[in-house]
């Protein structure tokens, strides 16, 4: 395969397209598809079959604003369809050529017009089992570029010109992990994606695996050349099935096309990728329990140095990096480093994929330039709290992460300034809660996540966790006291500071991040012996007070 | 040296083999050990001792590693699973819209705890740390099939057309 | 000295040292007589810096190091006994004491055990933790030895010696977090195990959590300081 047969293939796909007069594109992502999405597209393509309009009907990937689905959308006409079931189809396709069906169409302009979509640029565009498809939309174009017209370093140099940070949580700059895999001795080095997307609240990674796997598997290549490596895993966890599915199906097309194996594009760059399933560990997102996964032993994390960029996996130099990283190198490639550098704020490049859930209107993936103010995400894109409750507080980071508080919206969203206010941007998943949610309970649910999760290789951790959760559990039935509290408190320090990975490093922040902001929540608890979001349930009786 | 010999498959059941051809799709390597345990729990409902120990000698992990390995992801079940499974999320989304309460009815309900099943094998009590469709929380999965914005009374009703049944 | 071994010079508390590229924070100080305290750690074994306890601080970097892993490198300004340290050194401990049931008084290793000492060492004086007090068993079907998993702090030094000395890896670990436990085999009895009683856990165990049956009501001191002549006997070979 060379540049040319790439266009080839790309012009005849293209041309195909044309000859249908519409495009039905279905969303069959996992929120979609459980409210019968499957059906939909049958229906869709048994009504179209008869109707006399020459239309192709595509399953794609997640479209967004999931709370919306199922979801059609109708090209080249652009209009989007929501809450779409079966006996909708007939109406639809009678539509076409005249005016749409204004029952079903979702008015989502707002929650479109402030998001830039690069990572998820072909999602609801593509069909994900169809690689020509993705061709069509200039597939592969930056690997064969990279691998005819750049060397390796080029490549990396490009990638430490974007700015491009790692979207793992960490937000380590990508170019310059690239460089150190690069320079490290050795000929065999290896390529992990970290597809294990252990932030249960997000689902990012898992759209991206699922609704466009070939962006991941060309990242993984072009990075293959870059640091000299020919061999890439891809780590995804056993609860995404679907995502396994898809990337098996990916790899098999790439090898078939030669866009994976020996000599790709006439060069002598080899390289291929292996899919690994994950067993339900949290703590194997941590790269050096990652590599003990995959090395099929416990996942334990090891005390960094060294690193794996030096020594990972079978102690090779390896390099790792999320989904969403790799999901980013194609277009900077092939569009440049500046391209993406123009992108964003001062020192966070380019755009962040987000799962907004909770309480919140626009459940769903949304994509935003960095340094977007909080705000903008949930009360216009978001389109704030339903029902008429009131925000109170918006939690970044997953379990590593903390909530923030109303009066910090205007934050515009960057790794430096979420971590100041006692959060981090982690994975991208963002849950909005309200006043029905208790703060002191929040903590505890993500101090139990933790304890549950973590190895038990370190003290801190292992037990650590265990005696926040037992403390928390004290305040949040009112037995606690301030003593307690000040013990959790102090308990937080050691376990934050001594823990061996980062899972033990970052538990602690949910309890820091609500203490600071919502103290007196926990002293309502203690004192108060009440809760007044209502959630918990207080065993003592309330106190007379005088 | 001494050759090494894989040990016999422990019977005839034709699942082995499939257990078998994942390991020897990987040269019987140590690190296969975890993607095997995954085939004998999707071949065989879950991971018993006869299974880890043929699965161990065959790869030549030592025993107790297997074990631990076994018994460090939650994924692996080394327990039989009753006839239907109901997994209740328990991830953020989830929780904030109210899965812990989904999972103390359904514990009320079949009378069992969290990861049990009921006496007469009819229902296994799970929870999973995000499905990834958070956007329609509370979820839970029956039989592995994925229903989002999960009331109390569809949940209820679920549980007891699996237990009449 | 030859010449590709490299010197490098730091300062542990104050005191100058020089130390060979590639040797452990740990190593240097106690070639220095400085005391750093440890428990996973053990001569003649891999380190897993599990334990936190030999954590020091490096001057101008806020992150602590545990000293059994991390290496030297040139002009490392090491400090091993702050009080930030101390203080995490005894929330540490106090971790461990409050997570299973160390009853000294009535423990086979009263008077030879390390996380005692180290209590008494570090100036820990009471458990302001909550006790967990988890029900776990005994395991005496062991001819010679017994597992008491009351006592046992995921050390994983058993793990280890058998693995790496004996080269039998009867032990290991099972579970994960706060329920880990140490097993032999597929969680089997000890005294049904593969095991060798060759008795190299029982010695290097810190705790009474190991202990040989033949030695209760009397003294029971352990002798985990073969491994280094055993390695040394090895690598002659
Ligand atoms: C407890 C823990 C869990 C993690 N989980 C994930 C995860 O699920 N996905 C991920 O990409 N990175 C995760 N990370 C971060 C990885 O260790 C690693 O930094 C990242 O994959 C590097 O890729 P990046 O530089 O592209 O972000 C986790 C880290 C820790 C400490
Ligand atoms: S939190 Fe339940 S599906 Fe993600
Ligand atoms: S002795 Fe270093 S961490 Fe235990």
């Amino acid at each position: 395969m060379n540049l040319d047969e790439l266009e080839l293939i790309a012009r005849s796909v293209r041309q195909e397209n044309a000859a249908y007069d519409y495009e039905l594109n279905v969303c069959m992502d996992l929120a979609c598809a459980s409210q019968g999405a499957e059906m939909l597209r049958e229906a869709l393509i048994a009504t179209g079959d008869t109707s006399g309009k020459k239309v192709l009907v595509r399953r794609t990937g997640c479209m967004g604003p999931c709370s919306s689905g199922p979801m059609v959308r109708v090209d080249p006409d652009d209009t989007l369809y929501g809450h779409v079931h079966a006996d909708h189809a007939e109406k639809i396709l009678s539509s076409l050529g005249n005016e749409p069906v204004a029952v079903l169409q979702c008015d989502l302009n707002e929650h479109f017009d402030k998001q830039v979509r690069v990572v998820l640029e072909n999602a609801g565009h593509i069909d994900p089992e169809k690689i020509d498809d993705y061709i069509a939309r200039d597939g592969y174009k930056a690997l064969l570029t990279a691998l005819t017209e750049m060397t390796p370093n080029g490549v990396v140099h490009r990638i430490t010109e974007s700015g491009l940070r790692g979207r793992g949580g960490g937000g380590y700059p990508t170019g310059l992990k690239w460089g150190t895999v690069a320079k490290a001795g050795g000929d065999v080095k290896y390529i992990v994606c970290n597809g294990d997307e252990g932030d249960p609240g997000a689902f990012m990674d898992r759209s991206v695996m699922e609704g466009d796997p070939h962006r991941i598997i060309e990242g993984m290549a072009i990075a293959g050349y870059a640091v000299g490596a020919s061999k890439g895993f891809m780590y995804v966890r056993a609860e995404y099935p679907v995502a396994v599915a898809r990337l098996t199906t990916a790899l098999r097309e790439a090898r078939r096309r030669g866009l994976l194996g020996s000599n790709l594009c006439g060069t002598t760059f080899n390289f291929d990728v292996e899919i690994r399933l994950g067993a339900g560990a949290f703590v194997c997102g941590e790269e050096t329990a990652l590599i003990a996964s995959i090395e099929g032993k416990r996942g334990t994390p090891k005390p960094r140095p060294p690193y794996p960029a030096v020594s990972g996996l079978w102690g090779k130099p390896t390099l790792i990096n999320n989904v969403e990283t790799f999901a980013n190198i194609a277009p900077i490639v092939r569009n440049g480093g500046k391209w993406f550098a123009n992108m964003g704020s001062e020192r966070s490049k380019g755009t962040k994929v987000f799962a907004l859930t909770g309480k919140i209107a626009n459940t769903g993936l949304v994509e935003v330039p960095m340094g977007i103010k909080l705000r903008e995400i949930i009360e216009v894109i978001g389109g704030g709290v339903p029902n008429g409750h009131t925000f109170k507080a918006v939690q970044t980071g997953g379990p590593s992460g903390g909530c923030i508080p109303a009066e910090m919206l205007d934050l515009g969203v960057s790794y430096d300034a979420l971590l100041k206010v006692g959060s981090i941007m982690g994975s991208g998943g963002m849950i909005v809660m309200d006043d029905t949610s208790c703060m002191v309970n929040v903590a505890r649910f993500f101090v139990e996540f933790c304890m549950t999760e973590s190895c038990g290789k370190c003290i801190p951790c292992r037990a650590g966790t265990a005696q926040m959760y037992k403390l928390l559990t004290r305040i949040c039935d009112g037995s606690g006291t301030m003593d307690d509290l000040s013990l959790l408190e102090e308990l937080c320090v050691t376990v934050k500071e001594t823990s061996l990975c980062g899972l033990g490093m970052t538990a602690p922040n949910p309890v820091l991040s609500t203490l600071k902001y919502f103290r007196n929540e926990y002293v309502d608890h203690i004192v108060h012996k009440r809760c007044t979001a209502g959630v918990c349930n207080i065993k003592a009786p309330a106190e007379v007070l005088a | 040296m001494t050759t090494f010999t894989p040990p016999p498959l422990p019977s005839d059941d034709k699942r082995w083999k499939i257990v078998n051809g994942t390991m020897r799709k990987n040269g019987f390597a140590r690190h296969a050990l975890i993607e095997t345990l995954h085939t004998v729990q999707s071949s065989f409902g879950y991971l018993d001792d006869d299974s880890i120990r043929f699965v161990a000698r065959s790869l030549r992990v030592p025993l107790s590693q297997a074990y631990g390995v076994a018994t460090f992801y939650h994924y692996f079940s080394l327990k039989p699973p009753g006839e239907h499974t109901m997994t209740i999320c328990t991830g953020t989304a989830c929780y904030i819209k109210g899965a812990d309460k989904l999972l103390a009815e359904s514990e009320m309900k079949l009378g069992v705890a969290l990861g049990q099943t009921t006496a007469d094998g009819k229902v296994s009590l799970m929870t999973a740390r995000c499905v990834g469709a958070c956007s329609r929380a509370p979820v839970v999965l029956c039989d592995g099939k994925v229903s989002g914005e999960m009331s109390r009374e569809q949940l209820i009703e679920q549980l007891e057309r699996w237990t009449v049944e | 000295m030859s010449e590709n071994v490299e010197v490098k010079t730091l300062v542990i508390d104050g005191q100058e040292a020089s130390a060979r590229r590639g040797q452990t924070i740990l190593e240097v100080a106690r070639e220095n007589n400085i005391n750093i305290p440890t428990l996973c750690h053990l001569e003649g074994l891999s380190d897993v810096g599990a334990c936190r306890l030999c954590l020091v601080e490096i001057a101008g970097s806020n992150k602590l190091l545990p000293a059994c892993v991390a290496t030297v490198s040139e002009g490392m300004e090491v400090s091993t006994n702050t009080e930030r340290l101390a203080k995490h050194r005894r929330t540490i401990l106090e971790l461990l004491f409050a997570e299973r049931n160390h009853i000294c008084s009535v423990c086979v290793a009263n008077g030879h055990c390390e996380l005692q000492s180290l209590g008494q060492s570090q100036g820990l004086t009471h458990v302001r933790l909550p006790y967990r007090n988890p029900e776990l068993t005994v395991d005496a079907s062991h001819e010679r030895f017994t597992l008491d998993h009351n006592r046992c702090i995921l050390c994983t030094r058993c793990v280890r010696v058998c693995a790496e000395i004996e080269g039998a890896h009867v032990w290991d670990v099972m579970g994960r977090g706060i329920n880990s436990m140490v097993i032999t085999d597929l969680n089997d009895d000890w005294g049904n195990s593969s095991c060798t009683r060759c008795g190299k856990c029982v010695q290097v165990c810190p705790t009474g959590a190991l202990f040989d049956k033949s030695q209760i009501g009397s003294e029971h001191p352990k002798h985990p300081d073969f491994l280094p002549y055993l390695n040394l006997m090895r690598e002659a070979q």
